[in-house]
């Protein structure tokens, strides 16, 4: 643009606005402005014309009426007379704990496939290829499918383990892999608090002490760091963590009493009762998004890796590092800066493809709220709002607290 | 950039404009062709054939609309519906008349803004399970794992049945008729539990049905029937008159083969009025004098589409029970024709 044949100074003419390089882009993006709030004012006023029409209206007043309906998973205490708000949450908390799972183990996957990606030998740098390949190349909703279908039509039916003399026996004598999940033991607390039930405040005092030892794994980390510094010996840390990790947990579960409920193939006819079980859609779903995403990781952990110049590794080792620590201390540091944007973007898509739930009737949030609540009541306007709500939500702070944590890793400049 | 955006909201918004309702007569004969939202297959009620053409007593319930509206039975263009989708595909606008053994209730009536234009068939829900089971009442189903519809009043009873009677299930919730019968056969659920005429006619499909038994119990009331949008008087009037020519049609013995002889030769003066040798029921209705002959003529009376459907002639083998006319003890009874 130039700025040479703008009349300097003057009066303002109303034709400026167009002819005035000063102003011609304000005017035109205040006009798009406009355009797009009178078209969404328009949508807007037009769906509540037809929604009068139809004699419908927006209300909410069905949160609070009874879903009227069972879930087969439901992590907090529900009934089919809880209302529709309880069953979304039922949903919500099945969302997160798949979205979890399937983000610790997509990653899992990923480092491990990416960094093998560049290992010298043939077969698994090859094999890696294939991994990342076939599984990046494929929908997810058939890699969903896939699992289920392998998982329901593989594993034996539940009615194999039942009763007095079982055509099979349990793995150990304690988990059973059943076409309809798996049965392993559960932990429950005989002294703990809640009695009988059992409260989710023993599980909390449990990540109390986990966090305390962490904290001070840290701080004995860090004092080893600054007697290092100090003398140039560092004073080994792996039998004292290790102490710290275990002895308080282990004399917490003793006496909070921790005990086991066996899966039990005597109970009932038709299922094993007792212990936890691990729903096939759950597996299905976690072992399909991790595969899937890790691949896309796989590859983000290589680009990081590649990204790292190679006068690193070799300034490393003419340092005196070996391999291993060049790995630990130069390029990981390095290349995780490149590694976090996109994974950010891998765990919201973890997130957004859990709705892909619905197709091995897992139930997710889309499968309560969004699929029987919205179906049962007729509230589909409401009920897709609030799910949309919900996924901008977590997905925000899934993007917030990983901004956090990039930031923490980016190039500090001095 | 920005322009793209406002054109494709404008298009949306246009679209919106599009769907509202208005006469949905005026609507069909325009088209020339009747949208009616149907099951996406279960046999005997409306399941494409092996031609690809769409058979069954909810179809032919369809084909006999559009012979009355349009004159001609195959006008018809018939859109699968989900237990979850019917209701949306009908409120929009997509389809005219949805006839998918959809139970009638208050709140599907009042709530979702629909009415419903009589029943078609009257129906309860039942439990089926493999004979190998040795299961022989519902109520030994404690614990069991079940395959349910989602989106459908079957999968409402079945929480209340079991929570009444004290026990427990895991429900196992599926999309269509197709899915659940998949999954039962691989045993993913000890049982399958429907509307019990769906259950027959899935059973029917089954490579050894014989291994399979409905249980006794009926835990419902589900009179199922054709319904459209509400507040759409005169094409609501339209269906629920179809539906009651072919009951009464049945009750009179009027039949497809003697229809033409019938509407000239009878001398009851209903039979005459029915098929429009006399008086001016079609024109009431916006139709031409002709419009119950053609759908008996095409479909048959509701006695002949029962029984070359799913009567017990046919696999699915149903008897006619609460279905009969009230003559014969059942529960269809048509309001006169006059
Ligand atoms: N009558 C119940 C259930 C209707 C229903 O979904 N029936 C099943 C089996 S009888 C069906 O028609 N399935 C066909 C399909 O999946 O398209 C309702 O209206 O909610």
């Amino acid at each position: 643009m130039s700025t040479t044949t703008d009349p300097q100074g003057g009066t303002f003419r109303l034709s400026m606005l167009m002819n005035d390089s000063r102003y011609r882009s304000l005017t035109l993006q205040a006009i798009a402005a406009i355009l797009l709030a009178i078209s969404i004012g328009y949508i807007i006023s037009n769906l509540l014309a037809n929604l009068a029409e139809q004699d419908l209206n927006i209300s909410f007043g069905f949160l609070a009426t009874p879903a009227g309906y069972d879930i087969n998973q439901t992590l907090i205490e529900y009934t089919s007379q809880s209302s529709n708000t309880r069953a979304a949450f039922v949903g919500i908390i099945n969302t997160l704990l798949v979205a979890i799972l399937a983000c610790i183990t997509a990653t899992v996957l990923g480092v491990i496939a990416g960094v093998l990606r560049l290992s010298n030998n043939w077969l698994v740098r090859k094999l890696m290829s294939f991994y990342v390949e076939i599984f990046r190349n494929i929908p997810v909703l058939i890699w969903i499918i896939i699992i289920f279908t392998i998982v329901t039509a593989v594993m034996p039916s539940a009615k194999s383990y039942l009763g007095e003399d079982p055509e099979r026996g349990m793995l150990g004598g304690i988990i059973a892999f059943t076409n309809r999940g798996v049965y392993v033991p559960a932990p429950f607390f005989t002294n703990g608090f809640g009695g009988e039930e059992g409260s989710i405040a023993n599980w909390l005092l449990v990540i109390v002490v986990l966090f305390g030892s962490l904290f001070a794994t840290r701080a004995m980390t860090a004092r080893a760091n600054k007697i290092q510094e100090d003398t140039g010996i560092r004073p080994g840390t792996l039998w004292t963590n290790l102490a710290i990790w275990l002895v308080p947990v282990a004399v917490v579960l003793f006496i909070l009493g921790l005990s086991w409920d066996f899966p039990d193939p005597l109970a009932n006819r038709f299922n094993l009762r007792g212990g936890l079980q691990i729903g096939a859609p759950l597996i299905a779903l976690w072992l399909a998004l991790s595969v899937y995403t890790g691949a896309f990781i796989a590859e983000n952990v290589r680009a990081g890796i590649q990204a790292v110049s190679k006068g690193q590794t070799e300034a490393a080792s003419a340092l005196g590092l070996r391999p291993r620590r060049t790995m630990s201390l130069v390029i990981l540091p390095q290349a995780l800066r490149v590694i976090i944007p996109p994974l950010i973007s891998q765990y919201l898509n973890i997130t957004k493809n859990s709705s892909l739930a619905i197709a091995v009737g897992y139930a997710d949030i889309t499968a309560t709220l969004g699929g029987i609540t919205l179906n049962q009541t007729g509230r589909a306007i409401e009920c897709v709002l609030l799910l949309m709500l919900f996924y901008l939500t977590i997905s925000l702070l899934i993007s917030a607290v990983m901004n956090v944590y990039n930031s923490s890793m980016k190039l500090k400049e001095r | 950039m920005n322009k793209s955006v406002i054109f494709g909201a404008l298009t949306i918004a246009g679209l919106a404009a599009g769907a509202a309702a208005a006469g949905t007569l005026d609507d069909v004969k325009a088209r020339g062709k009747l949208n009616c939202g149907v099951t996406t297959g279960l046999a005997g009620f409306a399941a494409p054939d092996a031609t690809g053409e769409w058979k069954g007593i909810d179809a032919a319930f369809c084909r006999a609309v559009a012979a009355a509206v349009l004159g001609d039975a195959t006008a018809v263009e018939f859109v699968p519906t989900t237990g979850k989708t019917r209701f949306t595909a009908l409120a929009s606008g997509e389809i005219d008349v949805l006839a998918r053994n959809t139970t009638w209730t208050l709140s599907r009536d009042v709530d979702l803004k629909f009415d419903f234009l009589g029943v078609n068939y009257y129906d309860g829900q039942g439990f089926m399970v493999p004979k190998a089971l040795g299961v022989s009442s519902a109520k030994d189903l404690d614990g069991a794992t079940v395959c349910v519809q989602t989106g459908t009043t079957t999968e409402l009873n079945l929480a209340d049945f079991f929570r009444a009677n004290n026990i427990s299930y895991e429900p196992v919730p599926i999309e269509t008729n197709a899915e659940g019968a998949q999954q039962y056969l691989a045993g993913a659920c000890d049982s399958y539990t429907t509307d019990a005429s769906g259950l027959a006619s899935t059973r029917a499909t089954f490579e050894n049905p014989g291994d399979h038994t409905l249980l006794p119990e009926i835990i419902s009331k589900e009179p199922l029937g054709p319904l459209v949008r509400h507040g759409d008087n005169e094409w609501g009037d339209v269906v629920r008159w179809t539906l009651n020519a072919l009951i009464s049609a049945e009750e009179l013995g009027v039949t497809s083969a003697n229809v033409g002889e019938m509407s000239t030769g009878s001398t009851n003066p209903e039979i005459k009025r029915l098929l429009g040798t006399e008086g001016t029921l079609g024109e009431m209705l916006g139709l031409d004098a002709d419009w119950a002959k053609r759908a008996i003529a095409t479909q048959g009376n509701y006695g002949e589409i029962f029984a070359r459907n799913i009567g017990e002639d046919t696999p699915v083998g149903l008897a006619r029970g609460l279905n009969a006319q009230w003559t014969d003890g059942g529960l269809l009874y048509s309001p006169p024709f006059r």
